[in-house]
């Protein structure tokens, strides 16, 4: 029978499977509280995703609100719209804004990669999308268990072809990333996915339902059966037996339902969307994802000013056993919907016509305050919307700095035995390409399409993806990023800060004047303090740095549960740094590309190896404390490579794998070669991981301009030497031919995947 | 010259066609799936993408499209055609070009810059290169190997309807390491590479596939 809100009030004992749905006990109460009676299992539905781990952000939510005390601002003024939309829009000037964010798709991608990973990339597009963007580009940052595991090669090839055939498909350039292999990320990959999306200021959509007697459309793909719950069972509990008791100890394992992309729906949706907005006949436009129609009608409804009525039976299915409980989670991918106001319902069918993507009415804005959903004309749901949408329990979970925390910190990798002659830094530096962070990467990013859409200036493996906006004035925008996990597990707060750090040099290496932030906070479970201590001393450094760096976070995601068993993955806070360039013909590379240039280290080397890329591959050692953060230098370093574009021949970043990385990076992109010489002590000097740092070159006869303009910003820099020749030489200590080089470095992953 | 560029349901390089057509000197001008109209145009360019997402066989859906009604008709009367990745599968499911594209043998989506070989510099579309010129331009496809039965590979060979060819190592297992065939006439060509995103020093990798659109002739063809 079905049950409705009558029968709901006539029989208010019955059983319902709150535990099922991943409801606590206080949390079903709640809701029996705000309605005044039991929910229909419509209602109790609704209510369960929203109120998710994933939807809620109910354990994160009490650290993340002080990233709304960092001024909206960006250096380059007011954010159009902030945290809370779809994503965050900042004003790039000449009447354009740009809208990024970067989420997550960890859990499905690790049932099954391809999907997971698919429609990670189609979520947040459609999120880009919601804004009133054109998406230009995407991005994903990628974390693997170890290379060598088995696992490992039924994950990766399925994840990279994911991101790679639903991008593809939808003509969006895949510009960079990361890739990075730890064995915490065994059984917990990370798909992080990133987009960047384009529009002028008067395009500016915002997901808000208003006007009584607006018409809600409902339009792409058709409802199926894909998804369901997904959003609660996958994000909120490990796929092991529930910790709580809800449903573990013995119970039937939840069985994750990942839900299936379909680009081409999605190419169709993007451009029929965006005739819509150029014929002005969207009045208020919410992406569905995540909890589906529970997510955009309580979303758009709340942040409207009335309320809103659906007829579900309205909505078009693929499946038509569904039962509106089905409806409401369903999942199911390539949908938007879009309040119109009714003279424009006619012209908004004919753009969707002659997209052929299909659309219906399903119901209309109202100004009773409640939001109203009938099935076949008897109503299974009345609430009040914000309750579902925004009212969801918040808490303040145990956060306990982990008692092995001073052991870890104490066992420093400065210790540890290092190469002490000229062959043996040879041998650890042919090692170190090749080992899995630091190798050639290409084998995954050549399965992305990087040149579509022709406006990509930088792509991988640059510091920075940058995408031309107006090919008239060839303003451009940039994007990293970044986080090194081993820093964050050794100190979750400066190791927050180290990956805005290098995440913001690196768009500035590219001539980029950084602007905002975007974050995807990987966590393990939220239910152990350790992780939760990880989590709170993350968001404090992110805040903390982006008040001194002077820019916004502007959005983001949360992610947790990230665990096996017992063990968590590396606390792995992505950071997202978007930059804008005045003239991408400006733009300053990442390679070498001339003979004969200057070579020169901007920034100061310290005996900084704890965390390093040398300790984990040559000792496999983590312990101590991460590199030291210095914003000032940073910041610093930053105005040198943003004033020093047309100046500088090439900028490269200095992290991962030292000076030493950077370098044969520089020389590989164009085979050219390089001699340098070394100021301090040569293993420290190649191998160390200080932050602030980045390698630039210069013609001969600008390196008097060069040494101007840093000591004009009191950054530190040292010449290392010239560009040129088939090798790379470090004075006193080693000489190799660079065909040895890349022979090392671009065998790895071929060798291993194929 | 007037240059038409067709946007199919799941195109995708249709705006860098577009561009390229421009920088070429000619006008480009938007064509639609679902309209039996050329507008005018002197040539056509069915560019890259997933037409219809390409679920059945690549292009296979996108030949009953009105507008290929007319570009097959034109094209037998001499318009110059550049199919170029899916407008190359498009054109040899319309039997305009023989052959069929299959998928990578290393069965993996690549995309690289491409050393190639001009081997015909006679066709609508190649005038502005010289024959046996190397040339570097983006190869991004999935299902990009080139097949047909032996005799009809000796007959591309012996009338010199190869247009282009990859050297270096075998990026998709084309046979022969074809990358491009033209017809008889010479105003049909298939390309699996992609010229238009070698036009602009800024954003490819040179601006070697420019000559394919400053190169373009229409009289000679017709």
């Amino acid at each position: 029978m079905l049950d409705t809100v009558s029968v709901a009030a006539e029989d208010p004992r019955a059983d319902q499977p709150w535990a099922d749905l991943g409801l606590k006990s206080d949390e079903y109460a709640r809701i029996r509280e705000i309605l005044g009676r039991r929910p229909t299992s419509s209602e109790l539905a609704m209510y369960s995703v929203m109120w998710s781990e994933h939807c809620s952000y109910k354990s994160s939510k009490v650290h993340l609100k002080q990233f709304g005390e960092i001024p909206q601002e960006t250096p380059a003024g007011a954010m159009l719209a902030g945290i809370g939309e779809n994503a965050g829009v900042l004003d790039i000037g000449q009447g354009y804004a740009v809208t990024f964010k970067v989420e997550s798709h960890n859990h499905p991608s690790y049932v099954e990669p391809y999907q997971g990973a698919a429609t990670g990339v189609g979520g947040i597009v459609r999120d880009i999308l919601a804004m009133g963007a054109r998406p230009v580009a995407v991005m994903d940052p990628l974390r693997f268990g170890p290379l060598d595991a088995d696992d490992t090669h039924r994950v990766l090839p399925g994840i990279v072809a994911g991101v790679g055939g639903y991008g593809n498909m939808l003509g969006l350039p895949n510009i960079g990333g990361e890739a990075v292999f730890d064995e915490t990320y065994l059984g917990n990959p990370l798909v992080n996915a990133l987009c960047v999306g384009v529009l002028r200021h008067e395009d500016l959509h915002l997901a808000k339902a208003s006007g009584a007697g607006n018409r809600v459309v409902l339009y792409g793909a058709r409802t199926g059966g894909d998804g369901i719950g997904g959003v609660s069972v996958l994000a909120s509990e490990t796929f092991d037996a529930a910790p709580d008791g809800t449903s573990g100890a013995g119970g039937p394992a939840k069985r994750p339902s990942v839900q299936v992309g379909d680009p081409f729906m999605e190419k169709l949706l993007i451009e029929c969307t965006l005739e819509l907005f150029a014929a002005g006949v969207v009045a208020g436009i919410q992406d569905l994802g995540g909890a589906g129609l529970s997510c955009a009608t309580s979303e758009l409804a709340s942040a409207g000013d009335g309320g809103m009525h659906v007829e579900l039976d309205r909505v078009p299915l693929r499946d038509s056993t569904l039962a509106p409980e089905e409806i409401l989670m369903s999942e199911s991918q390539e949908r938007m919907m879009a309040v119109v106001e009714p003279g424009d319902v006619e012209a908004f069918l004919a753009v969707c016509e002659k997209w052929d993507v299909e659309a219906v009415v399903i119901g209309e804005v109202t100004d009773t305050g409640r939001l109203e959903i009938d099935w076949h004309g008897e109503r299974v749901v009345d609430v009040p919307p914000r309750s579902v949408a925004h009212d969801g329990p918040t808490y303040r979970r145990p956060s306990t700095r982990p008692a092995d925390q001073d052991a870890l910190q104490a066992d420093v990798a400065e210790k540890l035995t290092r190469p002490q002659t000229g062959d043996e830094l040879r041998e650890t530096l042919l090692r170190m390409v090749a080992s899995p962070n630091l190798c050639d990467k290409s084998w995954i990013t050549d399965q992305y399409d990087r040149y579509v859409r022709g406006n990509t200036v930088l792509a991988q493996p640059s510091d920075s993806g940058m995408v031309r906006v107006d090919e008239s004035t060839n303003l451009g925008v940039a994007v990293s990023t970044d986080c090194n996990g081993r820093f964050a597990r050794l100190d979750p707060y400066t190791g927050a800060q180290l990956a805005l750090a290098e995440s913001y040099r690196n768009v500035a290496t590219g001539g980029a004047r950084p602007l905002a932030v975007s974050d995807c906070l990987n966590f393990g479970s939220p239910e152990d303090p350790g992780v939760m201590w990880q989590l709170a001393e993350a968001c404090r450094g992110l805040k903390d740095a982006c008040l001194e760096l002077g820019i916004p976070v502007t959005g983001g995601n949360v992610s947790l549960y990230n665990q096996t068993g017992e063990t968590a993955i590396l606390p792995t806070p992505v950071v997202a740094v978007l930059g804008v360039i005045d003239d991408v013909t400006r733009r300053t590379p990442s390679a070498w590309a001339g003979e004969g240039e200057r070579i020169f280290l901007l920034g100061e080397s310290r005996e900084e190896l704890s965390g390093s890329e040398w300790a984990h591959v040559v000792h496999d050692h983590l312990g101590g404390l991460p590199p030291e953060v210095d914003l000032a230098a940073e910041r610093a370093l930053a105005e040198v490579l943003v004033e020093g574009v047309g100046l500088l021949t090439s900028a490269h970043d200095v992290s991962d794998g030292g000076l030493a990385q950077t370098l044969v990076e520089a020389a590989l992109r164009h085979d050219v070669g390089a001699s340098v010489a070394l100021p301090g002590d040569p293993f420290t000097d190649l191998f160390g991981e200080s932050a602030a740092r980045a390698v630039v070159t210069v013609a001969e006869g600008d390196a008097d301009a060069l040494v101007e303009l840093a000591h004009r910003h009191g950054v530190p820099l040292t010449p290392l030497g010239r560009t040129g020749g088939s090798g790379l030489s470090v004075e006193d200590q080693l000489t190799v031919p660079l065909t040895e080089l890349r022979e090392a470095w671009s065998a790895t992953l071929p060798a291993v995947l194929g | 010259m007037k240059v038409g560029v067709v946007t199919f349901p799941g195109s995708l390089d249709d705006a860098d066609a577009q561009r390229a057509v421009r920088l070429g000197g000619h006008e480009a001008v938007a064509l639609w799936h679902g309209d039996h109209d050329l507008r005018g145009v002197d040539a056509v360019v069915l560019p890259g993408g997933f037409s219809y997402g390409d679920y059945l066989r690549c292009g296979a859906i996108s030949r009953f499209a009105p507008v290929m009604t007319e570009v097959v008709e034109a094209a037998s009367k001499g318009m110059p055609v550049l199919g170029i990745c899916n407008g190359f599968q498009i054109l040899c499911e319309s039997h305009l070009l023989p052959g069929a594209l299959i998928r990578n043998h290393h069965r993996r989506f690549a995309c690289v810059d491409q050393r190639l070989r001009i081997e015909n510099a006679r066709t609508a579309w190649t005038g502005g290169f010289t024959e046996g010129q190397e040339v570097t331009i983006v190869l991004k496809n999935g299902e990009g190997g080139y097949v047909a039965d032996e005799p009809t590979l000796d007959r591309l060979e012996g009338e010199g309807l190869v247009v282009a060819r990859y050297l270096g190592e075998d990026p998709n297992g084309s046979l022969r390491a074809i990358a491009g065939i033209t017809n008889e006439r010479g105003n049909v060509v298939g390309l699996m590479p992609h010229p238009e995103h070698a036009v602009e020093d800024l954003t490819g990798p040179g601006t070697d596939g420019l000559a394919f659109f400053t190169g373009l002739a229409v009289a000679a063809f017709a």
